[in-house]
């Protein structure tokens, strides 16, 4: 797999992302400066999260127009496997590639910590080392990660297989307890119609790592590893 | 320029005095940027002037110490070419003006004090102290602080990972936000801020200069009155997100071998930082203040050197090396500008548009700055209270369950939920725990830091207050494995020129630098804040403490919760029953009184060493005996375990509640397997450490002397006052 990490101003889970791509990949991801306008030959992209442009503005607005999200938007149709993990999403919602929007969270307060997500789609090159309604417990740590769309696009999403993870108790249990952020059917990550593109609030690069106090994030890594090698 | 009349010194908080020497430095009468300049360098906030004469008596050395107090922050060798760099300091008057933005730019600053010294941050810490929960103003500062903290240090990228929320009605008035940074920096590669190298370039960077915050430095040395609220201009409007670039196109900066010396700009702002990198340098300094980048039109020269405008930073160039600086702010998108060049006159020279509008000379100001040794009276020790004069009509049970959903003893899970405790992917030791531990990244070493303070004990006894408290740090660095290393102080106190505040002041440091001497354990940056007064109330005396420790290897870390059913629990140290000055006390009877219990530094320094041995070779549960006591530690065991405890209360005591609940100083909680118990606590006797198997692990109840709780209900009180609380604003 070769990997690259976009780095915006203002992104600060841009070494989280490295690390946990280095824990399943066994060597460091590209970095790559928002400025830059050609991407290195990638097969794997990863929007890391932070407060890209101090998220003034709108979550993820400025960033979308960055020179190099011209590109990411180019790789992502032609089938490169695109990753947004948090202001990540937001970014990837707001170039496009994903549908929805992310608001601010249904308390109003940021949310930093770890919950569990059903996996409900487990046949995608991000999700295959899980199983389908597994529960993995995942770290957030956000203030917009209330996922919004309309009707007709909740009603695509869920009929596609779009639903890549909802939020859930530690049994896998989605219910109302359990949606942290008042997110539409609990939903916490999303991929595109051809799934070559994911996008979750939660962060799965900050449990790799036993001493972290868990690795249930590493398998998605793994699982991409796996298929691109 | 006008005239300088009383009113306008008065205004400027000079006393007669002070007015006199800066009259016989000047050699004739200051014009007003002059004025300025003096008001804010010789600020309580600035120059330490009430304070000095007993912070000299701290002890600030030890064979680790890279650099003690007097510069930006504090640094100790962590071995491997790593240095740890770090400080607190407070940020209490502007956070009670204005919560939100008065807190987030107390981290915004104590971050610029640890990267200005070539460090990346690793992790922030934050101590709060807030009015009674019932005041009217107290939910809505503790809302605006936490959200001001955790919107800034969130946005910044820095984990915070420790701190500590009290609430007393002494600080109705007056909440505390004291916030402290820990950076890591390779040790070979420190950056100072005196100046050097006549004719190199003065070069500003980071944000532009807006008209905010001007004469915060002086505002933050006076008390709080009726009319404080009109001081909000005064409180200064932080952006993390440029700080976050500022922190990385610093540290970029670095890399390019162009600096000399390099300074935040902090308190008093473009004064103080050119003024300490001369003085500090020995050398003079030229501003052409119409190149410092503006946010506003018709700024004046007496603006631009008192604004306190965030996320700016003052360095010295090595000569030619101008357009490489720039590049490195270019790419960051932030303000560059060449503002004057070091001279050899001796004299700061203020420039506007050609024509000098200021001209002081460096050294005389610098070493003219006032020191007071101020009046004070020793606080009379209270009688010590026997657990006989102390009331027990509520049972034991009853009793742990007010304490540990009491305000002061409540999980703040609440408010460090709201922090981003996780990003940089190095807590390997989360919040809720005696130290948290952040890892020092790519490798296994670790960093435990902790904040404590009990004010109560400072309260009734100065002296053996400020030992607690060194102890306190102490215990929790040890009771995770790490060993202690040394000590930031945040010195909250009332107004000095008050006898009986002085006392606290003067006994509070004295106790602190015993113990910092006994435990081997230096002081090696710090602030003060004094004048924590509204209307002659002064708050109870808040010597906060951080402290950093180091852990070899963090897979051999303890933590509090119990793991294992069936383990011997085991108290260190001798358990007496001291409830003078105890929550107990003060929760359960209303009274706040009694000698605090006493701090004995050699027996600290052999269970401490003790403890820290056997985790290191295998113990991995640990915790702390502090507030509330024996019963209060088990509980917490407890809840962070998910699993109950039985304990027998031995038949010889005096009182049961006093051996439950007394806080004798100097105790952990650890487990071991029951078959070895007796062995560990022949052992730890050898070592001169009293050990006493209390009880076993096990079960779903926490079980004192036959009467039960259950660890679910501990857990829904302990965890349910916070949010609850919070929520009755919503």
């Amino acid at each position: 797999m070769k990997a690259a990490v976009i780095v915006f101003p203002g992104s600060n889970c841009d070494r989280d992302m490295l690390v946990g791509i280095e824990h399943s990949l066994g060597r460091k991801p590209e970095m790559v400066w928002h400025k830059e306008t050609e991407l290195p030959d990638v097969d794997f992209i990863a929007v890391p999260g932070g407060f890209s442009y101090g998220d003034y503005l709108r979550c993820g607005a400025m960033s979308a127009h960055s020179p190099i999200m011209r590109e990411v938007v180019k790789k992502a149709n032609q089938g490169v496997r695109v990753l947004g993990v948090c202001n990540g999403f937001q970014i990837l919602t707001e170039a496009g590639l994903l549908p929805g929007v992310l608001m601010r969270n249904a308390k109003l307060r940021f949310i930093c910590k770890d919950v569990h997500l059903r996996v409900e789609n487990a046949e995608t090159e991000f999700t295959n080392k899980y199983t389908a309604g597994q529960a993995i417990r995942i770290p957030v740590a956000h203030h917009d990660g209330n996922f919004f769309t309309d009707d007709d696009t909740l009603a695509a999403l869920e009929g596609n297989g779009q639903v890549a993870f909802r939020y859930c108790d530690e049994n896998g249990n989605v219910n109302e307890a359990s949606n942290i952020n008042g997110s539409r059917n609990n939903i916490a990550g999303i991929l595109n119609e051809k799934k070559n593109v994911l996008g979750m609030m939660p962060h799965p690069e900050r449990l790799c790592d036993a001493q972290l106090g868990g690795t249930d994030g590493k398998p998605m890594f793994d699982a991409l590893v796996e298929a691109l090698s | 320029m006008s005239e300088i009349t009383p009113e306008i010194v008065k205004e400027h908080g000079l006393s007669e005095d002070e007015w006199k020497l800066c009259l016989e430095i000047m050699g004739r009468e200051p014009n007003l940027n002059e004025l300025g300049i003096f008001s804010v360098m010789w600020s309580e906030h600035c120059s330490y002037k009430s304070s000095k004469k007993w912070l000299k008596t701290l002890p600030t050395e030890a064979p680790w110490v890279i650099c003690g107090p007097g510069e930006n922050a504090g640094i100790i060798d962590i071995g491997d070419n790593q240095a740890i760099i770090f400080k607190m300091e407070s940020h209490n008057h502007p956070s009670y003006i204005e919560p939100y933005q008065g807190a987030a730019t107390g981290i915004g600053g104590i971050l610029r004090d640890v990267f200005t010294m070539g460090a990346r941050p690793i992790c922030n810490l934050n101590a709060l102290r807030f009015g009674e929960p019932d005041h009217e103003k107290t939910r809505h500062l503790v809302s605006g602080v936490v959200e001001g903290i955790g919107g800034y240090g969130n946005c910044v990228g820095v984990p915070t990972v420790a701190g500590e929320c009290e609430f007393h009605a002494s600080y109705n008035g007056n909440n505390l936000v004291n916030a402290m940074a820990v950076g890591l920096a390779d040790a070979d590669k420190i950056f100072y801020s005196a100046a050097a190298g006549v004719g190199n370039p003065v070069v500003y960077f980071g944000s532009k200069t807006g008209r905010d915050g001007i004469h915060g430095a002086t505002m933050a040395s006076a008390e709080f009155t009726e009319d404080s609220e009109e001081k909000r201009p005064t409180v200064q409007v932080g952006d993390p997100f440029t700080e976050k670039l500022v922190i990385e196109a610093t540290l970029e900066l670095m890399k390019t071998g162009s600096i000399v010396a390099i300074q935040d700009m902090g308190a008093a702002g473009l004064t103080s930082s050119s003024f300490e990198m001369a003085s500090k340098g020995g050398v003079g300094v030229e501003l052409e203040l119409d190149q410092v980048p503006m946010r506003e039109e018709g700024m004046t020269p007496y603006e631009l050197m008192l604004s306190e405008s965030q996320e700016r930073m003052l360095v010295i160039l090595k000569p030619g090396m101008e357009d490489i600086a720039k590049a490195v702010m270019d790419k960051w998108d932030l303000e560059f500008a060449v503002i004057g060049k070091l001279t050899d006159t001796g004299n700061m020279v203020l420039k506007w548009n050609g024509e000098v509008v200021g001209d002081l000379p460096i050294d005389p100001l610098a070493l003219a700055s006032p020191e007071y040794d101020r009046p004070w009276v020793k606080t009379p020790r209270p009688a010590e209270l026997k657990a006989s004069d102390v009331e027990s009509n509520v049972g034991r049970i009853d009793a742990l369950k007010t304490l540990i959903a009491h305000p002061n003893m409540a999980s703040k899970r609440w408010i460090w939920e709201q922090y981003d405790h996780m990003v940089m992917g190095d807590t390997v030791g989360r919040p809720g725990g005696d130290s948290a531990i952040v890892r020092v990244h790519e490798t296994n070493k670790g960093i435990a830091v902790t904040s404590d303070c009990t004010p109560r004990y400072c309260y009734l006894d100065p002296h053996e207050g400020g030992k607690q408290i060194v102890a306190e740090t102490y215990r929790n660095i040890t009771a995770v494995g790490a060993k202690p290393m040394a000590v930031t102080d945040n010195l909250n106190f009332g107004n000095p020129e008050r006898p009986e505040i002085m006392g606290q002041i003067v006994g509070c440091i004295e106790g602190i630098g015993e113990a910092c001497r006994a435990l081997e354990y230096p002081i090696v940056s710090g602030n003060v804040s004094l004048y924590n007064e509204t209307n002659g109330t002064g708050i109870l005396p808040t010597p906060t403490l951080g402290a950093v420790g180091l852990i070899a290897d963090v897979d051999k870390a303890a933590s509090v919760a119990f793991k294992a059913e069936g383990q011997a629990i085991v108290v260190l140290g001798e358990t007496k029953g001291w409830l003078g000055a105890s929550r107990y006390l003060e929760v359960l009877c209303g009274r706040e009184e009694g000698a605090p219990p006493p701090v004995d530094l050699a027996q600290e320094l052999a269970t401490g060493n003790f403890v820290r041995a056997e985790i290191l070779s295998g113990i991995d549960t640990c915790h702390d005996i502090s507030d509330g006591g024996l019963a209060v530690a088990l509980a917490e065991m407890a809840m962070a375990g998910s699993m109950g405890c039985t304990i027998d209360i031995p038949a010889n005591v005096e009182a049961a509640y006093a051996w439950l609940f007394g806080e004798d100083q100097g105790r952990y909680i650890v487990t071991v397997d029951a078959d070895k118990a007796d062995a560990f606590v022949m052992k730890a006797g050898e070592a001169g450490v009293t050990a006493n198997i209390v009880g076993k692990t096990g079960g779903s109840d926490v079980v004192l002397g036959g009467e039960a709780v259950s660890v679910a209900e501990l857990k829904d009180l302990h965890e349910g006052w916070m949010p609850n609380y919070m929520a009755a604003a919503e």
